[in-house]
């Protein structure tokens, strides 16, 4: 009786270990996703990611990750960026890989169907409509009491139709949770956690930006379910 | 710390990462751990709030047990009702608890009532998420789920129809007149019937948005392809002329057809035969016409049906009137004659006497005196002081 119910937690003990190592041993990886081979400065600058907006529209806090401007028009640092959406990239890809929820948001017209169409082919969640006010703060009476709240947003334009900053990256900061956001020159990036400065207007830019989410997931959730598959090899030899 | 004393295999999922080394195994939690945010909250959050929790849930367990137990009564009603269980409707079931517990109250939702626990329990929404937490819908965070991802569907069917349309071009196979879809006799869902279908309240500006959307997606020249979907959000409007009773046509011994109608105004009651292959006579309770109706106005209004239809001399008409004055009378004598010609006359021509009011009934009555007043509308005299 005592042999079997030491084996059993022996085993119990290694299940626990094995999905510690699992969710542990990405982080002490510097690119464990190989995020880096995604892109390049070259695919930034082909789809426009540098064309920022005129000189009047100039926000403060965006001085820092301009380039310079030339005719009016502000072009914004790609080496900054590359940084920066690496950066994100890897944090997305790490939130997805231990089962987070993911919330794409954007109120831009244009783009809305492209962003709602990305997240369901990611499997994540997407909020390109009106933003209600207590949708994250007041979340336990808008929906129902045991509601969980996404883990990371992701903003594919920070304003919202009449020029001002969306609602979500107060709420967000609010609550805790985690924020990225693609800031365009005419942005404010003091409360995003994760800025990446780059065009949010361009057609081309903004589906690169969806491929590029939309990729880091996948890999993230596959690498995951491999993890889970060998995982379960190993538990029963 | 872990090893001694645990009896049978407890799995544990931790979601998060644990905190490190000095995790503990707990007994009894099988739920998987939520991250714990460190967020500074008052008590008014742990008290439970009554109000804010909303109407009563039923658990879908209590529901399946009550439509167990009403199948089960029903059973019994009907072995007391001596009838057959098998083929017991709800109109028996209604009738049988009226006859065993008649009620003498006036409110009709307040007497004894029997009914399937889906009719009386309020239709709820059931739970949005896995076990995990995850929501099912990828639009649930935007708070009227249904209602957005119709919006996102139609307009994937916009842009679906606008790359077929350059495909066709680009083939030079762009046809201008393709088959359009036929619209006439339907009209668009009102509100209501479609927050019924998404089981979702939606504002009067969603609505507006939604019948652009589809109307956007009428104007193009491909729409056909989308019909079956189009044709979900269209009610058929149903032919007011079917609702007509058309009195039958009868025959006489010597094989002239002639039929029978009613017709009412006020308090006069009317009885019509209109007899075919006559000269246009028209005899009232025994009486030529002329001396019933001695007033132009009633014998234009005897003449109107016939004259709209244009058979004047063609039917005898014999009828009977009584009650109320001469006017009322003429009006009951028109609608009984109407309704007699609608037995000889072709459908086409039913909707058109429709449409002319010769079938509609007038439903206005002598409005009653009321106390305070000299009549039903005029006041005593107002006087200032």
């Amino acid at each position: 009786m005592m042999k079997r119910s030491l084996h059993v937690c022996n085993k119990t003990r290694d299940i626990i270990s094995a999905t510690e190592k699992i969710l542990n041993f990405p982080l002490t990886q510097p690119d464990y996703f190989h995020l880096s081979e995604l892109f390049t400065i070259k695919d930034l600058f082909e789809a426009r990611v540098h064309l920022g907006h005129k000189k009047g529209c100039r926000h403060r806090l965006m001085e820092p990750y301009l380039f310079g401007s030339r005719l009016d028009t502000d072009i914004i640092d790609l080496e900054q960026t590359a940084e920066h959406l690496q950066r994100a990239l890897n944090f997305t890809a790490h939130v997805a890989y231990r089962g987070g929820i993911i919330l794409f948001v954007s109120r831009r017209r244009q783009f809305g169907h492209l962003i709602e169409t990305t997240a369901r082919e990611c499997g994540e969640y997407a909020h390109t409509r009106y933003w209600k006010g207590g949708l994250l703060t007041n979340a336990s009476i808008q929906y129902s009491p045991g509601v969980r709240l996404p883990d990371l947003i992701l903003f594919f334009s920070t304003l919202n139709n009449v020029f001002q900053q969306h609602v979500g990256i107060r709420d967000a900061a609010k609550m805790n949770i985690p924020t990225m956001g693609i800031v365009d020159s005419n942005c404010n990036p003091s409360l995003i956690t994760y800025p990446v400065p780059g065009n949010d207007d361009t057609p081309v830019a903004m589906e690169m930006y969806c491929r590029l989410f939309k990729m880091t997931i996948n890999r993230a959730k596959d690498k995951r379910r491999q993890m889970e598959l060998l995982k379960g090899i190993s538990a029963s030899v | 710390m872990a090893a001694s004393g645990c009896r049978g295999v407890r799995s544990i999922l931790w979601k998060y990462g644990s905190c490190g080394k000095n995790f503990c195994l707990s007994r009894s939690k099988t739920v998987p751990q939520l991250p714990v945010r460190q967020i500074c909250v008052s008590s008014s959050l742990w008290k439970k709030n009554l109000a804010a929790a909303g109407p009563q849930k039923f658990t879908q367990e209590f529901i399946d047990k009550q439509v167990e137990e009403f199948e089960i009564g029903k059973r019994h009603l009907a072995n007391m009702m001596g009838e057959d269980p098998e083929t017991f409707t709800q109109e028996d079931i209604d009738r049988s608890i009226a006859y065993l517990f008649p009620s003498g109250l006036f409110e009709k939702r307040a007497r004894p009532v029997m009914k399937h626990p889906d009719e009386i329990f309020p239709k709820q929404t059931a739970v949005q998420w896995d076990a995990e937490g995850r929501p099912f819908h990828f639009l649930f965070y935007t708070g009227r789920q249904s209602y957005y991802s119709l919006l996102h569907d139609v307009y994937e069917k916009i842009l679906a129809m606008e790359r077929h349309q350059d495909k066709m071009r680009n083939k030079g196979l762009f046809a201008s007149e393709t088959k359009q879809i036929l619209l006439t006799g339907s009209r668009w869902q009102l509100k209501e019937e479609i927050e019924e279908y998404l089981v979702e309240n939606i504002s009067d500006h969603g609505y507006m948005r939604l019948i652009q959307l589809l109307e956007k997606l009428l104007s193009m020249p491909y729409c056909s392809l989308e019909e079956d979907f189009i044709l979900k959000f269209r009610k058929q409007l149903e032919v007011q002329s079917s609702k007509h009773e058309i009195p039958a046509l009868q025959h006489d011994p010597q094989g002239v057809a002639f039929s029978v109608a009613d017709g009412r105004r006020k308090t006069a009651k009317a009885s019509i035969t209109l007899r075919d292959s006559g000269s246009g006579n028209i005899t009232i309770n025994g009486r030529n016409y002329l001396h019933c109706f001695p007033l132009l106005q009633d014998r234009e209004q005897l003449m109107f049906p016939l004259h709209f239809v244009g058979m004047l001399g063609r039917f005898d008409v014999e009828g009977s009137v009584e009650g109320s004055g001469h006017s009322a009378q003429a009006g009951a004598l028109r609608l009984a004659i109407s309704r007699a010609l609608l037995s000889f006359v072709s459908e086409g021509e039913v909707e058109r006497m429709r449409q002319a009011g010769l079938l509609t009934a007038d439903p206005r009555i002598r409005e009653r005196k009321k106390p305070g007043q000299e009549g039903a509308r005029k006041k005593f005299t107002w006087k200032k002081r």
